[in-house]
């Protein structure tokens, strides 16, 4: 479905990432893992189009998309939930998903993925007149989720997407994105809570300073020595 | 002081007004959408103002005055003030955009000079003013103490039609939602499958012809232009702008109405008061209440 190859961003002349490969297959989860700082989030966001690539290519569906630009992206079946939810603040929950539908010509289908969201996030169906900056963390985190099933992509990228909530809403969240994949959505997670990572991805990439480094499948990454001293703490 | 406030004064400010109104939304929408003071957009609306002179008298050859030259010069002035606001953007303004906000700054200025300039340079233009043409009719009523033109009722009409017409487009279409989706967070749009750039272009064609129908009311209105024609009501519209909060559209209406009216009575007490009154208000606005009247919401949590 997607492969990264070499990829390298640079800001200036300081390399984000410098040397980062991983192969996502159709229909699993694939997570990337690593401390802050290890370049977790500039890999998805050269993948989806937010930066362009210095050196290295990214394939998806078969295609070269290198440096193509995120919006078009969008087009060929990539949704990306950014750090932070990126939830637009000041328009309200209805307007956040409606702009997410914004390449699908299609009204009925618009409606039906709308109704696809509400029934996964009955929270969100609640709060629809409300400005989406209103929410709280767990809300937006749902409402980041639920656009990016509106998008409808092929694949899901998702950007730390326990950052600042709770345990409860964690597993929540986790539990999603599960159901989602089941419904044939590939995913690319990134996280830095890597033990509920692992527990329910696929395969598994370390990424450390700019560098994808160990690999394997979840469970032997999570069994992997190195990996349980430096990023599960035990 | 009852002359200084008189109806007929508050008409006149009301004209005045309308005009730069229609400036000062360009102005914010930009603001809005790219954080950029254009410094150059008073000079779209100089180039309105040319536009309208020209198609006057190129579609006066074989049209009457009259209401339907008068539609197609306005509709010729907003394509022009449109188109030079676009392609100012996407060859001074675009190549900066991710680059330090002052680069852009400083550019505007410096397409303001380009563009006062070069319309001084152009034979058919020159320097000196020219008297801008009656293209309606003049009509006088009177309504109490205060004399009213059909002028008066153009130029509030057109600026109340485009008003309109603009907030139906930002708060009732999706192009509006995703304009102010971009204005609230580019990548976020983007990732919504929204062209940035696109509605970024939209917005300086929309600002641009805004400046252009307020060239042609004023033209219209005070009927003398000349290539520096933008600088001081490009200035005022600006300060209207921040007077009602930047990056708010009714604040930069209302700004605008409320810097007509005391321009207009300022000058009825001493003509060269009504010329400073805008900078005395921009000082007491930057001293009291530099977010404006409406400032700009927010609602971020963190």
């Amino acid at each position: 479905m997607l492969s990264v190859k070499n990829l390298k961003v640079t800001y200036g002349s300081i390399a984000a990432i410098s040397d980062v490969s991983f192969e996502v297959p159709e229909g699993k989860i694939v997570c990337l893992i690593g401390a802050n700082g290890a370049g977790k989030t500039t890999t998805l966001r050269a993948v989806s189009g937010l930066v362009a690539p210095s050196a290295g290519t990214v394939t998806f569906k078969g295609a070269d998309i290198t440096g193509a630009p995120a919006h078009k992206l969008v087009g060929l079946g990539m949704s990306h939930v950014p750090e932070g939810r990126r939830i637009f603040p000041i328009l309200t929950v209805k307007e956040n998903l409606e702009l997410a539908a914004w390449t699908i010509k299609d009204k009925t289908e618009v409606k039906r993925r709308l109704e696809e969201v509400y029934e996964m996030f009955p929270r969100i169906k609640d709060r629809i007149g409300q400005l989406g900056g209103t929410l709280s963390g767990g809300e937006q985190q749902m409402l980041a989720v639920g656009r990016a099933m509106v998008t409808g992509g092929d694949i899901l990228l998702l950007d730390e997407p326990s950052m600042g909530l709770a345990p409860v809403l964690v597993d929540e969240i986790f539990d999603k994105i599960i159901a989602i994949n089941k419904k044939g959505t590939t995913v690319l997670l990134v996280e830095q809570n890597a033990s509920e990572a692992l527990e329910i991805s696929d395969f598994a990439y370390v990424l450390e300073v700019g560098y994808s480094t160990i690999s394997g499948p979840a469970k032997e990454i999570a069994a992997d020595a190195r990996v349980r001293e430096a990023y599960l703490g035990v | 002081m009852e002359s200084i406030f008189s109806p007929q004064q508050i008409v006149n400010g009301l004209q005045l007004g309308a005009i730069y109104a229609l400036i000062a939304l360009g102005y914010t929408m930009v603001y809005g959408i790219v954080r950029l003071i254009n410094f150059a957009h008073g000079d779209f609306f100089m180039v309105g103002a040319y536009a309208a002179f020209g198609s006057f008298f190129m579609f006066n050859v074989f049209l009457p005055r009259g209401n339907g030259l008068a539609f197609i010069v306005l509709i010729l002035a907003m394509a022009a003030g449109g188109a030079i606001a676009v392609l100012t953007d996407h060859f001074a303004y675009k190549p900066l955009r991710y680059k330090p906000k002052l680069s852009s700054l400083v550019t505007a200025i410096g397409v303001s000079m380009l563009l006062e300039y070069a319309f001084s340079a152009i034979p058919m233009i020159g320097p000196s003013p020219r008297g801008f043409p009656e293209i309606l009719p003049k009509k006088m009523y009177h309504f109490g103490s205060a004399e009213v033109s059909n002028y008066v009722i153009v130029d509030l009409a057109v600026a109340a039609v485009l008003m309109i017409g603009l907030t139906f487009l930002i708060q009732r279409t999706s192009l509006g939602k995703a304009m102010r989706a971009v204005s609230q967070d580019k990548d976020a749009a983007r990732l919504m499958g929204i062209n940035v750039d696109r509605i970024i272009s939209l917005t300086f064609l929309i600002g641009g012809a805004f400046a252009g129908a307020a060239g042609l009311l004023a033209g219209l209105t005070y009927p003398r232009i000349q290539p520096y024609m933008g600088i001081l009501p490009g200035l005022k519209a600006f300060i209207a702008a921040v007077l009602g909060g930047i990056g708010s559209i009714p604040g930069a209406v209302l700004g605008a109405f409320i810097m007509g009216i005391a321009e207009t009575c300022a000058t009825a007490y001493n003509s060269l008061l009504g010329e400073g009154i805008a900078f005395v208000i921009l000082i007491v606005v930057l001293l009291l209440r530099p977010s404006g009247i409406f400032g700009e919401k927010t609602a971020d949590k963190i």
